[in-house]
């Protein structure tokens, strides 16, 4: 190979490097994290999802729940084409958890401009930490398609 | 001094029998796309919350219309395009026809599979968009039309190898010809990568569909369409980089630098297969070490575009330098800018950065957070393949149909307005797009008919309608000089293909002859999928069938 040609490879090389470091610092370092597993639900053959839910903890409570002093933990279900809470109230600077499932379809919990944004499958509990610094009504929405009325699938996050 | 990169570099005219088939995939997908990009008009004036779905015939919904525009334009198109075109340009390759009952059974297994496809999603039996997450649950009709769709991809592939096996007895000892060389990995990469939609629609959708399983594993089978879902857009891009590498040299004047590269990028896609669930950064039920293993990959899969962008635009300064280029950039003038074949793919490279960029900030996880499913992705997906692959697959036709059909261009000009509109308009459109995912937009999401809406996705909205339908208008140009050139082009004597050569020489001793043995390749390919995959598969073995569907509408 020439040597302008491999100059070029390895100079490619390291700016991927480079990249991959600086994800990595703002995870590791930062504290930046993706949602991680958050646990399953069973449910037997001929079980409805719904009725399993309505018995299993947190689920069988959604809603906002204040579970230290300053920390929250928020429990939403999602189902066609609703968030059951579809308004979650919290103060400012609260530390919340959010801990969350679907009972039907594939939904989305994305509060429009912050990083919460996670998919919710249904037999799976996803689960996103989150501090609100700014007072506000956020959008939630559901943002994976989910049938005919996804586009009304939606709700708020009021922080006072 | 240069060398070949086909086995019959002075001259070889395929019989038309073939050709024909050939032509059938081409014309089909074409007519496919242009149905999907009627679709498509009316979804990006739903971002302006203009409402013209009630005017089309048959659609019920914006879902259904999206469904078909994804379908047929990022499903059926582009494999209709890539069986054709890469048949083309393995027969060329090689300098030997391929099995031609094979391409038969190919082109009608995909016709078959399309049509069966096309009737659940007009029947309106099948809104569940192309990604078909289930439980979300469509006619058994989709499902074996998609399986279908995939079959005849595995059809053609077996016909190269074929074809390969026999100038291989022929040609002992000889490096494989590059041209040919590029097209086979492009299959075998698909090969590889296609089992895991082929295992989540024949092993669990299909009869699922049909009342044979009681329910679905939603977390499995999202993640083996995932492990299709992202090397397609290899199988999507990978037809078009065997003309920016082999071809579009030449039809720049210029020549490609090195052998080896060329075949080190094509082998990397084969290699880094198993890097979708970087599409389920945000999904619960996949460890956060997962993830960031497969973001290091992601970032890895970047490095052979890169080797692409340095290796396609060498080849065009040396192009552009021989036509009296001078400069640092000056050269970048020189290129045949009214050829509008030529045009059109650079253009479509330009895109492609665009869409690279945009891609990585997709794949960079702690990124994705603020993109994921937001109009960002979409946004991002018609750079690729609605403008570097799409744009390019018209380039490709400026000089394909005319070889096809015997007959000269229709209006040459009118071909190079119609590539230079169609790249404005992705930008304006794609530009829209991103700007309002960054503000929250969601992407597929009947924006007419939504509940909810922000101050800030007015202009994005207005954008990408205003761009968007540009692109239709461009796109119907071009079907329009398509059927002109066939009914009406001058008529013109049998050429070759636009193949170029290379500077470097393929060396026949050393370690590189083993780059063409493709079977190791495919070996460490799957032993790193196994490692990736493999934990994830053996949690949910067996799958608890127990989500039930929810039949739409």
């Amino acid at each position: 190979m020439e040597r302008y040609e491999k100059a070029f490879l390895a100079a490619c090389a390291v700016i991927l490097v480079i990249f991959l470091g600086a994800l990595a610092y703002g995870s590791v370092a930062m504290g930046v994290h993706l949602p991680s597993r958050g646990g399953l639900i069973y449910c037997g053959v001929g079980q409805k999802l719904r009725k399993v839910l309505s018995k299993t903890p947190p689920f069988d409570h959604p809603g906002v729940q204040e579970i230290a002093p300053g920390k929250y933990r928020a429990v939403v279900i999602a189902k066609t084409w609703t968030f059951a809470p579809n308004e979650i109230d919290l103060p400012v600077g609260a530390e919340v958890s959010f801990v969350a499932t679907s009972v039907d379809v594939i939904h989305g919990f994305f509060i429009v401009g912050t990083r919460v944004n996670v998919m919710l499958v249904p037999g799976e509990i996803s689960q996103f930490d989150y501090r609100f610094t700014k007072p506000g009504e956020y959008l939630l929405i559901c943002q994976e398609y989910c049938g005919e009325l996804h586009q009304t699938m939606s709700g708020k996050v009021v922080v006072k | 001094m240069s060398t070949a990169i086909v086995s019959e570099p002075s001259g070889f005219a395929l019989p038309q029998d073939q050709l024909n088939v050939i032509k059938w995939n081409i014309y089909f997908g074409f007519a496919v796309l242009a149905v999907g990009v009627i679709m498509g008009l009316g979804q990006a004036l739903s971002y302006a919350r203009v409402n013209v779905f009630p005017y089309y015939p048959v659609v019920k919904s914006y879902y259904q219309a999206l469904t078909i525009h994804g379908v047929f334009n990022a499903l059926v198109l582009t494999t209709a395009f890539a069986n054709g075109f890469i048949a083309l340009t393995t027969a060329r390759g090689f300098g030997r026809k391929l099995n031609n009952a094979l391409l038969h059974a190919a082109f009608w297994t995909l016709f078959a599979g399309s049509i069966l496809a096309a009737y659940a999603m007009f029947a309106d039996k099948a809104s569940v968009l192309y990604t078909f997450y289930p439980p979300l649950e469509a006619d058994w009709t989709f499902y074996l039309g998609l399986a279908l769709v995939v079959v005849s991809t595995w059809i053609t592939s077996a016909a190269q190898l074929v074809a390969l096996r026999g100038w291989r007895k022929d040609h002992p000892g000889e490096r494989v010809p590059l041209l040919a060389f590029m097209s086979i990995a492009t299959y075998v990469m698909w090969d590889i990568a296609s089992v895991g939609l082929a295992v989540e629609v024949v092993v669990f959708l299909l009869p699922w569909s049909l009342g044979l399983l009681p329910g679905v594993d939603p977390m499995l089978d999202r993640t083996l369409f995932w492990f299709t879902g992202h090397p397609i857009v290899y199988f999507w891009l990978l037809p078009v980089y065997v003309s920016w590498y082999g071809l579009i040299p030449k039809q720049a004047g210029g020549v490609l630098f090195s052998d080896t590269v060329t075949r080190v990028a094509f082998i990397l896609f084969i290699l880094l297969i198993p890097v979708g669930f970087h599409h389920q950064f945000m999904d619960p039920g996949v460890s956060q070490g997962l993830k960031f293993t497969v973001a290091a990959m992601t970032f890895a899969i970047f490095f052979p575009s890169l080797i692409t962008a340095f290796s396609v635009m060498y080849a065009l300064e040396i192009g552009g330098r021989r036509r009296g280029g001078k400069g640092l950039i000056g050269w970048f003038f020189k290129i045949p800018w009214s050829d509008p074949s030529v045009a059109a793919q650079v253009l479509a490279m330009i895109a492609f950065l665009l869409g690279g960029i945009s891609g990585l900030m997709n794949g960079s996880y702690t990124m994705n957070m603020e993109i994921h499913n937001t109009a960002f992705i979409s946004g991002h997906f018609h750079q690729t393949i609605g403008c570097a692959v799409a744009l390019s697959y018209m380039g490709i036709a400026y000089w394909l149909i005319p070889y096809l059909e015997r007959r000269e261009l229709w209006s040459a000009r009118l071909a190079l307005f119609q590539a230079f509109l169609y790249f404005f308009a992705v930008m304006i459109f794609s530009n829209g797009l991103e700007a309002g995912g960054l503000e929250g937009m969601p992407r597929r999401t009947d924006m007419v008919h939504a509940t909810y809406g922000l101050a800030a996705w007015k202009i994005p909205g207005i954008m990408t309608a205003f761009g968007g339908t540009l692109m239709f208008v461009s796109a119907m140009l071009f079907f329009f000089i398509v059927v002109m050139t066939i009914v009406a082009g001058k008529k013109a004597s049998q050429r070759d293909l636009p193949f170029t050569a290379t500077v470097q020489a393929p060396p026949t001793v050393g370690w590189q002859p083993r780059l063409d043995r493709l079977s190791y390749w495919v070996a460490a390919s799957v032993v790193l999928t196994i490692a990736v995959y493999g934990p994830f598969i053996l949690e949910h073995f067996p799958p608890s069938l127990t989500t039930q569907g929810l039949l739409y509408p």
